[in-house]
C-alpha cells in the first residue's frame, strides 16, 4: 500500500483542500475567456497558464465540468490514425496522457491495455495494413496481426463470430492503446488551471460573441458580460450553437452516439476490442464494468436520449464475439453528442474573427485528443496563429478542399 | 434455527414443494415461491453476502431488488440477486467477490485499512513511480468487479416477442390494479405488468392485517382478472422507456417490445433507509423488508426488534411484527411530536415502548459483524443532531427502519416526465408530464391506501380521456393531507466511520463531506467523484440520501441540487436477451447452390457471399486464380455477378436525373447503348461507379458495386426528393440474377442460346438489348470489366440457374470455366479499372483517379460539380497509376496499402496488387505523388517487414492497351 495514503490515516479531518474553486461571480474582464469546461477548455485553461504565463483567465461551463464528451466517452486513447497529420497529433497526445498523472499528481488510471480493430474482410484487413504502415513509418507502435494473435491475445474471442458475420481475418493491433478514467481528466486539468490562477464558471451560460469590426469584443452570459479580446469555443457537440453567435459556417452535423456499461466482473478482458463490422468497441474498466460503444445514430439529432435499438444491436455484436456473455447483464446505457466533421479530423485553431479560436470537430475521437489539444489551442491563442501539429486542422482546409482523410481511422463504421 | 412461521394468509410460498438448495457448500431447504435471501433467512443465514469494497457482511435490506448486498453466482450464470433469484431444486450458488468463502472471506481484512482509503483514494496514490502503476491496477482489478465470466458457457439465442397495447400499466399495486380496471373500463386495452411474481405490490405486505384492504385487493384482482381488455403479465419487469412509448419489457424468458399509446407509471416507491452506524449490517432492514419476509414468506424476521420511524407506515410495521411474535423494544420516533394518528395508541396498547424525538445513532454488532446485539438510541437535539452524551443501549437482534420513501419514477423520467421536491410529502412529485404520460398512487405523492387507489382511478381515465374514450368529468386528485411519510434528513453522524448511504459502493457519509470539501459539490461531480448511484443497484436506495447530503452541505433546496439523470435500464437486462436470436442478414445469390456444388471457396462480400475462386484438386489458391483468368483470356469464362445492385429508373425527367447523380452525360445518350458513369458526393469524392444503359427515352438500367449499392440506392432516393423530379428508382437488386460471359469464345457460347443477333454490327461494344437467352427475358450487354469480348446477362431471379447452367453447357466444347471474384480482380486490374472503395479511398476524387474523362463536359450541375470546379483548379497531390513488377525478383512482395516511400516521405500508396498476373509478371495500381509517377520511373515500396521492393512506373491498361479484344 503506498504510504501516500498514510496521511489520510494520520489525519483526523480529510487533508485535501478544493481542487478547484467556485469563483464567487465573473470580472468584468479577462484575457482569454474559454467556452465550455469540458477535457479541451480546462486543458487549454491549463497550458495558457502553465506554458504562456496566461492566467487571467474564465472557463465558462453551462453545466458541470467534463459533463459533457469528456464524460460520456468510452475512455480510449490510441494513436493508430491513418494520415500522418492526424497520427503525429494524436501520438503527442498520448505521449502527454503518459505522464499526465505524474503531472497532475492525480491518478487518471491512465492504463495500457493494447487495442485491437479486428478485420473481418479482406478490404478491411487493407485499412488496417494501411494504418499500419503509415504508424510504423511515424515511429508508432501499431501493426498488423494474423488471427493466432488475436487468439492468443485473448483467448475468449470467438474468431469465426459464431457464425453469425463474417469471420475475423486479422487485426490492427496497438500495444500503447489505452484507457482512462476520463472524468479524472477534466479534474486534473481543473485542478492545475485553477491552481495557477484561472477561474472556472460552471452553471454558468454563454449567450453571445461580442464581435465588432471582425474583432473579439466580448463574451456575453446568463451572469452578465465579460470583456476579452480571446474566446476560444470547445465546446463540440454544441460548437453550432457558439458559432451561429458569430456568424461562422462550419461543416458540422451533430449525430447522438451511445455507449452502455454492464454490471461489474471479475477482470477477463485485458484488451480494447473494436470491431468496424459489429459496429462495436468494448474494454473492461478498472472497476469491472464492461464499457461498449457503438456507431453513431444514423440521423442527425441534438439529443442524448438512448434507444433500444442501441442496446439490442450492440448486445448482438458483444455476443458475436463473446457467445459465453449472454447471461452478463447490462446496467445502464447513455448517449452523447458527436459534431461530425466531413473528412473525421478535427477543426482547430485561428478563424476569419481575431481573437476567436475553434476547436471542435471532435466526433467520437475527441477524449483522446484532451491534452494535446488543450497544449496547442493555449499555443495559438497566446501566438495568435496555428500550432504546427494542428495547421492541417484549420478550418478553411474545407474552402480549399485539403481535407485529412481520417474516415479510415475511425473507430468504427460511422 | 427455524423462522419460518406457520402458514399464513397470501404468503407466496407453496408448502407442498419443498425445495433442497445449497449455499456456499451448505444444503439448505426451502419451498417454492422463495427466494434464496427468504430461504436463507429462514434458517437465521444472516451472512449473505459481503460488500464491495470493505467486504462488511451484508443481509437481506430491501427484499424487492432495490439493494445489491447479496449477489451470487453458480458456475453458470452470475451476479445474480439474492432477494430476486427464486430458489429451485439443485441450485447450488456462492457469494461472489470474496476469496475462501463468504464466512472466512480473505479480503475482510479491508476493513481495517478504512482510514487509508477514503472517497476517491485511488485517485491520490498508485501513479508514481510510473511503471508500478500497473501492478497496482492488476490488483485493484482483482479486487475489483463483482461475478465470474465463464468463457465455456454455450451461446444462448433467445427470442424476442412484439406487443401493443392502447395503455401500458407499470405496476399492479393499488393504484395500478385501480388504474387499470378505469381504463380498461372505457375500452382502453391495458397491458399491466409487474415485476413481481404476484399482482398486488404493498396490499400484499403492507396492508395484510387489513381486512377491508384486502377485501378491496380481492375485488379489484377479480375485476382485472375478469376483465377482457386488461392482459395482466407478473414478473415482468418495464426496464427502460423509450420515445413514443417504445417499452423493454423483460421477464425471465424473454425481451418483449411493447408499442403502448399511453403509459401510466404506478411503480409506488423505494422505502429509504436511515444513515446511522453500522446501518448495513445483517439485521438492519427496511420496514418494508420485514413486511415482506413476514407476510410473503412467512419467515420471522427478528426475536427482538427496535423500529425506527418517521411516519404511520413504521407503526403498521411494528404492529405487524409484534402480531407475528417478534418483541419490539421500542419504535424510535425521530419525530420529535411523535405520531400523530391513532397508530400510536394501538402501538402503546401492544405494549411497546415510544421513543419520540429519538434516532438510532448505531447498531451494535456482535463478534464477527454478521449480527447485531443492540441498538444504541438517542435523542434528537431540535436541530436533528444527534444528542450522543444520552445513549441509550436496547439489545435486540433486528433494526426496521421506515423513514421515508422515494418515488420509483425512473421511467417516468425516461419517457419525458419531470419531477420537483414538494415539502408536503418530502419527495419528489411530477412537475411536468408529456401526453400520454400519468403517474399515479405513491409515485406520485399518494400514501393513504384509499388515496392510491382514487389517484389511481384518476390516471386511469385521464388516460382514456387522452385517448379519446372518456369525455366526462375527470375527477380530482386527492392530496396526501397527513403529515410527510418521509423524514427530510433521516441521517445521523456519531463520528463513526460506518454510516452507510450507498450500500453497493460501500460510501459512507464522511464520503460526501470529503467529496464536497474537495469541490464536488454539484449533484453529477459528487455522483461522478464519489460513484454514487453507479453501482449495481443503481442508487435506488442512495441517490435520495446523497442529494439531501449535498443539499444541506451547499445550504441549497432540495430543487436547486437537482437530480441525475434516470437511464435504462431499471433492474440489470441479460445480454441474451436484448441479442435476441442474432439474425444478422446474409445475402445468397440464386446460382449460390451451384457454387457450392462445384467447388467455390465461397467468400463474404458485405452481406452477400460469393465465389471467391473454384477449387481444383492438386492446385493451389493462386493457382487456380490464375488458371481461371487464363481461361477467360484464352477461352471463355462464366462469373456470377447477381450481387451488382441493379436500379431502374424511369420516368420523364430520368436522364436529367442521372445527369445530376453522375458526372457524365446520358440525355443524348442512345437507346441500346451503355455509359459508364462515376458518382460524387457534394465534396466530390468518387462514391460510386457502374454501367448506365439506356432501354427506352425514359427508362435506364443502372448497375452499381456491389458494396455499395443498399446505400447508393438510398441516397438516389433522398436525391429524387429534394430535386423533385418526375423519377421512379425501382431497386432490382434481388430480382435478377446477373452473370458475365466473357472470353474470346463467349459470342459462340452465347449465340445457341439467344434470339438477338450477336454480330458486331448488330450488338456492337457498349451495346444493351432486351432479349431472349435460353427461353428466358434477359437484358443482355457488351461489357469489357475483364477486358475481354463479354456479355452480361441479367435475367429472373427465378431463372438465373437454369441460364447459367444453360450457358456452361453450351460452353463445353468451348473449355468454358466459371471464374470467381479474385480471378475477376486480376483481369479488371490487368485492364487498369478501379474499384470503387478498394482503388479510391474516403477522399479520392476523379481527377487522381484518372477518371476525369467520365465528367461531361459543360455540365451546368451534378452532385460535386462546384466541388470539383475548385478541386480542378489545384496541383494534384496523388494519381493513380499502373506498377510493374520484374518476372524474376526476389524478396517480399508487397501487399495492398503498402507505402512508397521516396527519401524518407511516405509518397504513395499501393492500392491493388496481382502477385501473378497473366502477363507473367506482377503488377499493382497505386496512388503516387505525381512528379514520381513518369513512366518507366523507379520506384521503392517499404513492405511490412520493413524490407523494399522496387517497381516501375508502367502505363495503364497492362494489357490490351488499345481495347481491341473487348470491341
Amino acid at each position: 500500500m503506498p504510504y501516500r495514503l498514510l496521511k489520510y490515516a494520520l489525519h483526523k479531518d480529510h487533508p485535501e483542500p478544493r481542487m478547484f474553486r467556485a469563483p464567487e461571480r465573473l470580472k468584468e474582464e479577462y484575457d482569454a475567456v474559454i467556452i465550455g469546461g469540458g477535457g479541451h477548455g480546462l486543458g487549454a485553461a491549463y497550458y495558457l497558464a502553465k506554458e504562456h504565463g496566461i492566467t487571467s483567465v474564465a472557463v465558462l461551463e453551462k453545466g458541470y465540468i467534463g459533463g459533457g464528451g469528456t464524460g460520456r466517452n468510452t475512455a480510449i486513447v490510441r494513436s493508430n490514425y491513418l494520415t500522418p497529420e492526424g497520427a503525429r497529433f494524436y501520438q503527442e497526445s498520448v505521449d502527454l496522457f503518459r505522464d499526465l498523472s505524474r503531472e497532475f499528481n492525480f491518478n487518471l488510471f491512465y492504463s495500457e491495455r493494447g487495442h485491437f480493430t479486428l478485420a473481418h474482410s479482406p478490404a478491411s484487413l487493407n485499412t488496417q495494413r494501411w494504418r499500419a504502415e503509415v504508424n510504423k513509418h511515424l515511429g508508432i507502435d501499431s501493426e498488423v496481426v494474423d488471427r493466432a494473435f488475436i487468439k492468443k491475445t485473448v483467448p475468449e474471442i470467438d474468431l469465426d463470430a459464431g457464425g453469425h458475420q463474417a469471420p475475423i481475418y486479422g487485426a490492427l493491433y496497438h500495444p500503447p492503446g489505452a484507457i482512462a478514467r476520463h472524468d479524472a481528466v477534466a479534474w486534473g486539468y481543473a485542478r492545475g488551471a485553477d491552481q495557477r490562477g484561472a477561474e472556472i464558471h460552471q452553471q454558468t451560460a454563454v449567450t453571445g460573441v461580442e464581435v465588432r469590426d471582425g474583432e473579439v469584443a466580448g463574451v456575453h452570459t446568463d451572469k452578465g458580460f465579460i470583456k476579452t479580446r480571446k474566446v476560444l469555443s470547445a465546446v463540440a457537440g454544441w460548437t453550432t450553437s457558439i458559432t451561429r453567435m458569430v456568424g461562422l459556417r462550419t461543416p458540422l452535423v451533430i449525430h447522438p452516439l451511445q455507449a452502455l456499461v454492464t454490471e461489474p466482473l471479475k477482470p477477463w478482458l485485458n484488451s480494447i476490442v473494436v470491431s468496424a463490422s459489429l459496429h462495436l468497441y468494448m474494454s473492461q474498466s478498472s472497476r469491472g464494468e464492461l464499457v461498449a460503444g457503438a456507431s453513431l445514430d444514423p440521423y442527425e439529432l441534438i439529443s442524448m436520449r438512448s434507444t433500444l435499438d442501441f442496446a439490442e444491436g450492440m448486445s448482438a455484436g458483444m455476443l458475436d464475439l463473446f457467445p459465453f456473455l449472454g447471461d452478463v447483464k447490462i446496467l445502464r446505457q447513455w448517449a452523447g453528442l458527436c459534431d461530425m466533421t466531413p473528412d473525421f479530423s478535427p477543426i482547430m485553431g485561428t478563424t476569419p474573427i481575431k481573437g476567436f479560436y475553434i476547436d471542435a470537430g471532435w466526433g467520437t475521437w475527441g477524449f483522446k485528443a484532451t491534452p494535446v489539444s488543450g497544449k496547442t489551442m493555449a499555443w495559438t491563442m497566446a501566438n495568435d496563429h496555428d500550432h504546427e501539429l494542428i495547421k492541417a486542422f484549420n478550418l478553411s482546409r474545407f474552402g480549399r478542399f485539403q481535407l485529412v482523410g481520417e474516415k479510415g481511422a475511425a473507430s468504427v463504421g460511422h | 434455527m427455524d423462522r419460518r412461521l406457520p402458514p399464513r394468509e397470501g404468503e407466496w410460498i407453496d408448502r407442498s414443494q419443498p425445495v433442497e438448495f445449497r449455499f456456499e457448500g451448505q444444503s439448505l431447504a426451502g419451498f417454492a415461491g422463495d427466494v434464496l435471501s427468504s430461504a436463507l433467512w429462514a434458517h437465521d443465514v444472516r451472512l449473505q453476502g459481503r460488500s464491495f469494497k470493505y467486504h462488511r457482511p451484508r443481509g437481506l435490506y430491501s427484499l424487492a431488488g432495490h439493494d445489491a448486498n447479496v449477489i451470487v453466482e453458480d458456475g453458470r450464470r452470475t451476479n445474480m440477486r439474492g432477494d430476486l433469484l427464486p430458489i429451485t431444486d439443485g441450485l447450488d450458488v456462492y457469494s461472489v467477490n470474496t476469496s475462501g468463502g463468504l464466512q472466512r472471506d480473505r479480503w475482510r481484512i479491508m476493513e481495517r485499512f478504512d482510514r487509508f482509503l477514503p472517497v476517491g483514494f485511488y485517485y491520490k496514490a498508485f501513479h508514481t513511480p510510473r511503471w508500478l502503476f500497473p501492478h497496482y491496477e492488476n490488483q485493484m482489478r482483482q479486487v475489483a468487479g463483482l461475478g465470474r465470466v465463464h468463457p465455456g458457457n454455450a451461446a444462448v439465442e433467445t427470442p424476442k416477442d412484439y406487443a401493443f397495447c392502447d395503455l401500458l400499466v407499470v405496476g399492479a399495486g393499488p393504484a395500478g390494479l385501480a388504474g387499470a380496471i378505469a381504463a380498461a373500463e372505457q375500452g382502453l386495452k391495458v397491458l399491466l405488468v409487474d415485476e413481481q411474481p404476484h399482482p398486488g405490490g404493498s396490499l400484499n405486505w403492507q396492508w395484510s392485517g387489513n381486512p377491508a384492504a384486502q377485501e378491496q385487493f380481492g375485488g379489484m384482482l377479480e375485476q382485472v382478472r375478469a376483465h377482457d381488455n386488461i392482459e395482466l403479465r407478473c414478473g415482468t419487469q418495464a426496464a427502460g422507456a423509450y420515445n413514443d412509448y417504445w417499452i423493454a419489457l423483460v421477464d425471465d424468458r424473454r425481451l418483449t417490445k411493447l408499442r403502448a399509446k399511453a403509459m401510466l407509471v404506478a411503480t409506488g416507491c423505494f422505502e429509504q433507509p436511515a444513515v446511522f452506524q453500522n446501518n448495513d449490517l445483517p439485521g438492519v432492514m427496511l420496514a418494508s423488508a420485514a413486511q415482506r419476509l413476514l407476510q410473503l414468506y412467512a419467515v420471522k424476521p427478528f426475536d427482538r426488534a427496535v423500529v425506527v420511524a418517521a411516519n404511520s407506515d413504521g407503526y403498521r410495521a411494528a404492529l405487524d411484527l409484534h402480531g407475528a411474535g417478534v418483541e419490539i423494544a421500542a419504535i424510535a420516533d425521530l419525530r420529535h411530536d411523535g405520531e400523530p394518528t391513532g397508530l400510536a395508541q394501538n402501538a402503546a396498547d401492544a405494549g411497546i415502548e415510544i421513543l419520540a424525538g429519538c434516532a438510532i445513532a448505531e447498531a451494535v454488532p456482535s463478534g464477527g459483524k454478521a449480527r447485531i446485539q443492540a441498538a444504541a438510541v438517542c435523542p434528537l437535539e431540535k436541530d436533528g443532531s444527534l444528542r450522543t452524551g444520552s445513549l441509550r443501549r436496547i439489545e435486540c437482534d433486528g433494526i426496521a427502519m421506515s423513514v421515508g420513501w422515494s418515488p420509483n419514477v425512473g421511467l417516468a423520467y425516461q419517457a419525458g416526465g419531470r419531477f420537483r421536491y414538494a415539502e408536503h410529502v418530502a419527495q419528489l412529485v411530477p412537475s411536468s408530464l408529456p401526453d400520454g404520460l400519468f403517474v399515479s398512487g405513491r409515485a406520485n405523492g399518494r400514501f393513504e391506501l384509499h388515496d392510491q387507489i382514487a389517484d389511481g382511478r384518476r390516471a386511469g381515465l385521464c388516460a382514456a380521456a387522452h385517448l379519446g374514450r372518456f369525455d366526462g368529468n375527470l375527477p380530482d386528485s386527492p392530496q396526501h393531507q397527513a403529515s410527510p411519510p418521509s423524514h427530510p434528513y433521516p441521517i445521523f453522524s456519531n463520528n463513526g466511520k460506518k454510516n452507510f448511504v450507498d450500500l453497493d459502493e460501500d460510501l459512507h457519509l464522511a464520503d460526501f463531506k470529503n467529496a464536497h470539501q474537495e469541490g464536488y459539490d454539484n449533484i453529477e461531480l459528487v455522483k461522478r467523484f464519489t460513484t454514487v448511484g453507479m453501482g449495481p443497484s443503481q442508487g435506488k436506495l442512495s441517490n435520495s440520501n446523497a442529494i439531501r447530503i449535498l443539499a444541506r452541505l451547499n445550504g441549497a433546496s432540495i430543487n436547486e441540487t437537482g437530480t441525475t439523470t434516470s437511464r435504462p435500464f431499471y433492474q440489470p437486462v441479460r445480454i441474451s436477451h436484448l441479442a435476441g436470436r442474432r439474425f444478422h442478414p446474409q445475402r445468397r445469390t440464386p446460382l449460390d447452390g451451384w457454387h457450392r456444388q462445384h467447388g467455390a471457396e465461397m467468400m463474404h462480400a458485405g452481406a452477400w457471399m460469393r465465389p471467391e475462386f473454384y477449387t481444383t484438386s492438386g492446385s493451389t489458391r493462386d493457382e487456380c486464380i490464375l488458371a481461371e483468368a487464363k481461361n477467360v483470356r484464352e477461352h471463355v469464362g462464366l462469373i456470377d455477378v447477381g450481387t451488382l445492385g441493379k436500379i431502374l429508373v424511369c420516368g420523364p425527367d430520368a436522364a436529367r436525373f442521372l445527369e445530376h447523380i453522375y458526372t457524365g452525360r446520358f440525355e443524348k445518350q442512345k437507346v441500346g447503348r451503355l455509359r459508364y458513369g462515376v458518382a460524387c458526393d457534394e465534396t466530390g469524392v468518387i462514391i460510386e461507379d457502374g454501367v448506365i444503359a439506356r432501354l427506352a427515352e425514359d427508362r435506364f438500367y443502372v448497375s452499381a458495386t456491389s458494396s455499395g449499392a443498399a446505400v447508393f440506392y438510398r441516397e438516389m432516393q433522398r436525391w429524387a426528393l429534394i430535386f423533385g423530379m418526375k423519377v421512379t428508382l425501382i431497386n432490382a437488386t434481388g430480382h435478377l440474377a446477373a452473370m458475365n460471359l466473357a472470353g474470346p469464345k463467349s459470342r459462340e457460347v452465347l449465340a445457341g442460346l439467344t434470339d438477338a443477333d450477336l454480330s458486331p454490327d448488330a450488338f456492337p461494344y457498349v451495346g444493351v438489348k432486351e432479349a431472349t437467352v435460353a427461353g428466358a427475358r434477359a437484358i443482355v450487354m457488351r461489357v469489357g470489366f475483364v477486358g475481354e469480348l463479354g456479355y452480361e446477362i441479367h435475367v429472373p431471379a427465378s431463372q438465373g440457374w437454369h441460364v447459367w447452367t444453360s450457358l456452361m453447357e453450351a460452353g463445353r466444347p468451348h473449355n468454358i470455366r466459371p471464374f470467381g471474384v479474385e480471378a475477376q480482380r486480376l483481369l479488371r486490374l490487368e485492364k487498369g479499372h478501379l474499384i470503387v472503395g478498394q482503388d479510391t479511398d474516403a477522399l479520392t476524387h476523379p481527377f487522381e483517379a484518372d477518371v476525369a474523362w467520365a465528367i461531361g463536359k459543360d455540365k451546368p450541375f451534378f452532385i460535386g460539380s462546384r466541388s470539383l470546379d475548385i478541386v480542378k483548379q489545384q496541383s494534384l497531390d496523388r494519381k493513380l497509376v499502373g506498377l510493374s513488377f520484374p518476372a524474376h525478383r526476389s524478396g517480399p512482395l508487397p501487399q495492398e496499402c503498402c507505402l512508397i516511400i521516396h527519401e524518407g516521405e511516405i509518397v504513395g500508396r499501393i492500392t491493388s496488387i496481382a502477385p501473378a498476373s497473366t502477363l507473367g509478371h506482377p503488377i499493382a495500381m497505386a496512388f503516387l505523388r505525381p512528379d514520381l509517377a513518369n513512366v518507366g520511373a523507379k520506384v521503392t515500396i517499404r513492405t511490412t517487414d520493413g524490407r523494399t521492393a522496387d517497381a516501375e512506373v508502367a502505363a495503364m491498361p497492362f494489357y490490351d492497351p488499345d481495347g481491341a479484344r473487348q470491341k
